[in-house]
């Protein structure tokens, strides 16, 4: 069941504005649909409103991953503050769902950033001028890009190299797909062992002992 | 002598159970609360794994953000899949045996209304929510944060919750706040002044002679908005304030327990002399009541300004961002934002739906009428707010104006629960938090300003500086 994230080589899309919200990545009315699709089907919402006209089926052909060149793109570029708004992870699950597991942007809205890594979703920032290069070669024909998350580069399509930073401890969880409940659990007499001392401190948290 | 710490510091020392030693902590979590939209399927690895929640009365549940507000309603909702979510939090609450206030329990609300109401949120624990607003817990002197759905996962197996260390900054408040301003319109204010992304990474701590002056309530509204600035916790420390409120709620500690909790509560304001990463202030004296005029929180202004003009931006990603604001808002640069027509007044939300946020608005609709063609709701932030405020009365004021009187939920905050306003793409006037695109319905145009100010729109209809009906 572990999947990883070492490299990732694919269509880029180029949605290039800024302040892009979980809203827009996952407009409030398809939240439930969560419930009937499970996380892993959830990709036909991603972008609902911008994607599709008002019938929620027809596709807007502006729309960049309605763009032959871009459709099934498993690589977003975009402007700062990318996955700023709610804390809904529907909006990874989305881009997961697409097939996107990398969003290319100068800066991400925190909480969309951490949910990322625990989807196996990179988010990668690189400056606004690199984004913008990026972009600029991906208009009008598309392009491929590759991203070596071990050797920590974005390979644009025309061969030009960037380097991006990413913390250590997250990097190795999306190299290896690690599962956090299962290496917390570990720690469980720790865990027990701390609330032991916590109860005698604030007892008034332990609601069932008190 | 110990080091100065501040509030933020002291409690992630005391919740601190590991080190990672690279900027994350395994930290425990006091808290959890669930509400209808993470269904079953936010247990499912407790379910793969066949394991129990190990303190199941550290968490707490409602239904709140899909389900309908009208009168004798079911888990009917009209949104696809909300039905599934009610019936599977519900059912896998009783699974596990965790407390849940559901539809038909006057305990029944918005996470964020209940939670500090039913005294389950206490100063310097740790609070966890799926839902970006949690920071409104904060005003409590609590370590509150929004999360996602597989963060809420590993605190239910494990009551910890991996969490990286942000950064300090302190809001200080500098003066009073001129009569008629509220909590809404300083949190307005402050992200208009300090921009949408000021928060980034930081645990905010408000403070000052104005913060010290507002009541509970006021400081949960002020919180709540925190993550509107990026900030995804803001805090005010406990106080006497705090401490007044609290005494007698449900799960608030009693007796020698109470008292031994106020001691420690009492340790925990930020020390004198303890540094912050940054440090902002504000003069309070300069806050009116505010208004906003585009599709983000910072997009706010006082009643009595103007609708910035693309022309007069300084620069030009300055220039295309208030003209893709103004396109969607449909105002023209340089009008006053005060005499603005609306179509809907919406009183509600974890902002503003607690009982002096009725209160405050039902003060302004007294002896008036909603004006012809204004659409008018009031969504209680809970059943108590609700039976409150009709023991008070205020239900008669908010319906003789012409106001719909509804259930507890997140109803137009969020326009999940199958809720809609009549006339589509309407201007509204709302108590709550975001102003974003189709927040309030595909096409709906949102004005965030404070109960009072609400009220004014509704009975004007137009976007009216509240000062001029009760001074
Ligand atoms: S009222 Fe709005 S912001 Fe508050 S909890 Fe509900 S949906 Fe979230």
């Amino acid at each position: 069941m572990t999947e990883k994230f070492t490299t990732l080589k694919g269509r880029a899309a180029p949605l290039m504005r800024a302040n892009i919200d979980t809203d827009a990545l996952c407009p409030s009315r398809f939240l439930t649909r969560i419930n009937e699709t499970g996380k892993d089907g959830f990709g036909g919402f991603l972008f609902g409103d911008w994607r599709y006209e008002k019938d929620e089926k027809t596709p807007k052909p502006d729309f960049v991953l309605n763009r032959p060149q871009f459709k099934d793109a498993k690589i977003l570029l975009a402007r700062d503050n990318f996955g700023c708004g709610s804390s809904r992870e529907h909006a990874v699950w989305g881009l997961k769902g697409y097939g996107i597991r990398c969003v290319i942007a100068p800066s991400f809205g925190e909480i969309f950033f951490n949910n990322c890594f625990k989807n196996l979703v990179l988010p990668l920032v690189l400056s606004e001028a690199q984004v913008e290069a990026i972009a600029a070669q991906l208009e009008p024909d598309g392009g491929e890009v590759t991203v070596d998350l071990e050797a920590q580069t974005v390979t644009a399509p025309d061969g030009t190299q960037f380097q991006f930073e990413i913390d250590p401890a997250r990097k190795e969880k999306l190299l290896k797909g690690l599962d956090d409940i299962g290496i917390t659990l570990e720690r469980r007499d720790e865990i027990k062992a701390w609330q032991d001392a916590d109860r005698a401190k604030r007892p008034w948290i332990y609601l069932a002992s008190a | 002598m110990d080091q100065p710490r501040t509030l933020f510091q002291k409690i992630w020392d005391d919740h601190e159970i590991h080190d990672f030693g690279n900027g994350y902590s395994l930290l425990h979590v006091d808290r959890n609360i669930m509400h209808d939209l993470l269904g079953a399927l936010v247990f499912e690895p407790l379910d793969k794994r066949g394991i129990k929640v190990p303190n199941p009365e550290f968490h707490f549940a409602t239904q709140d953000h899909g389900i309908e507000t009208t009168a004798g309603r079911t888990d009917e909702t009209k949104i696809a899949g909300g039905k599934a979510g009610v019936q599977g939090l519900r059912r896998k609450c009783k699974e596990y045996g965790l407390t849940m206030f559901d539809l038909g329990d006057e305990r029944q609300g918005i996470v964020h209304v209940f939670t500090p109401e039913q005294g389950i949120a206490l100063p310097g624990s740790t609070l966890i929510c799926g839902d970006s607003h949690t920071s409104t817990i904060g005003g409590l002197g609590v370590l509150a944060w929004g999360v996602g759905l597989t963060e809420i996962e590993h605190v239910l197996a494990t009551q910890t919750i991996v969490a990286q260390k942000p950064k300090t900054m302190r809001i200080t408040f500098e003066g009073k706040t001129a009569p008629g301003v509220t909590a809404k319109d300083m949190i307005l204010y402050t992200i208009g002044q300090l921009g949408a992304k000021a928060g980034n990474g930081y645990v905010v701590e408000f403070a000052g002679e104005a913060i010290r002056a507002l009541p509970v309530e006021g400081r949960l509204t002020l919180c709540n908005m925190s993550i509107e600035m990026a900030a995804r916790y803001g805090m005010v420390a406990a106080d006497e304030t705090t401490f007044a409120y609290l005494q007698g709620k449900p799960y608030a500690p009693k007796g020698d327990v109470w008292d031994k909790a106020v001691a420690y509560w009492r340790t925990l304001p930020t020390d004198e002399g303890a540094t912050f990463d940054r440090e902002e202030t504000i003069d309070a004296t300069k806050i009116t009541p505010m208004v906003t005029w585009g599709t983000s929180p910072q997009d706010a202004i006082g009643v009595g300004g103007r609708i910035p003009d693309p022309d007069q931006a300084e620069t030009p990603e300055r220039k295309a961002y208030i003209e893709r604001a103004l396109l969607y808002s449909g105002l023209k640069p340089n009008d006053a934002i005060d005499g603005t027509p609306i179509d809907v007044a919406f009183i509600g939300s974890c902002t503003n739906a607690r009982i002096s946020d009725l209160r405050a608005a039902a003060k302004v609709l007294k002896g008036r009428k909603v004006a012809a063609g204004v659409e008018a709701w009031c969504v209680p932030g809970s059943g108590l707010v609700k039976r409150d405020a009709e023991a008070e009365g205020l239900d008669k004021i908010f319906k003789e104006a012409g106001f719909e009187w509804r259930e507890p939920g997140c109803s137009m905050c969020v326009s999940l629960g199958g809720d809609g306003f009549k006339k589509p793409g309407a201007r509204s006037i709302s108590t709550t938090n975001r102003n974003f695109e189709n927040r309030q319905g595909v096409g709906v145009r949102t004005h965030l300003a404070s109960p009072e100010m609400v009220a004014a729109a509704a009975v004007t209809g137009k976007i009216t500086d509240v000062r001029k009906l009760t001074s």
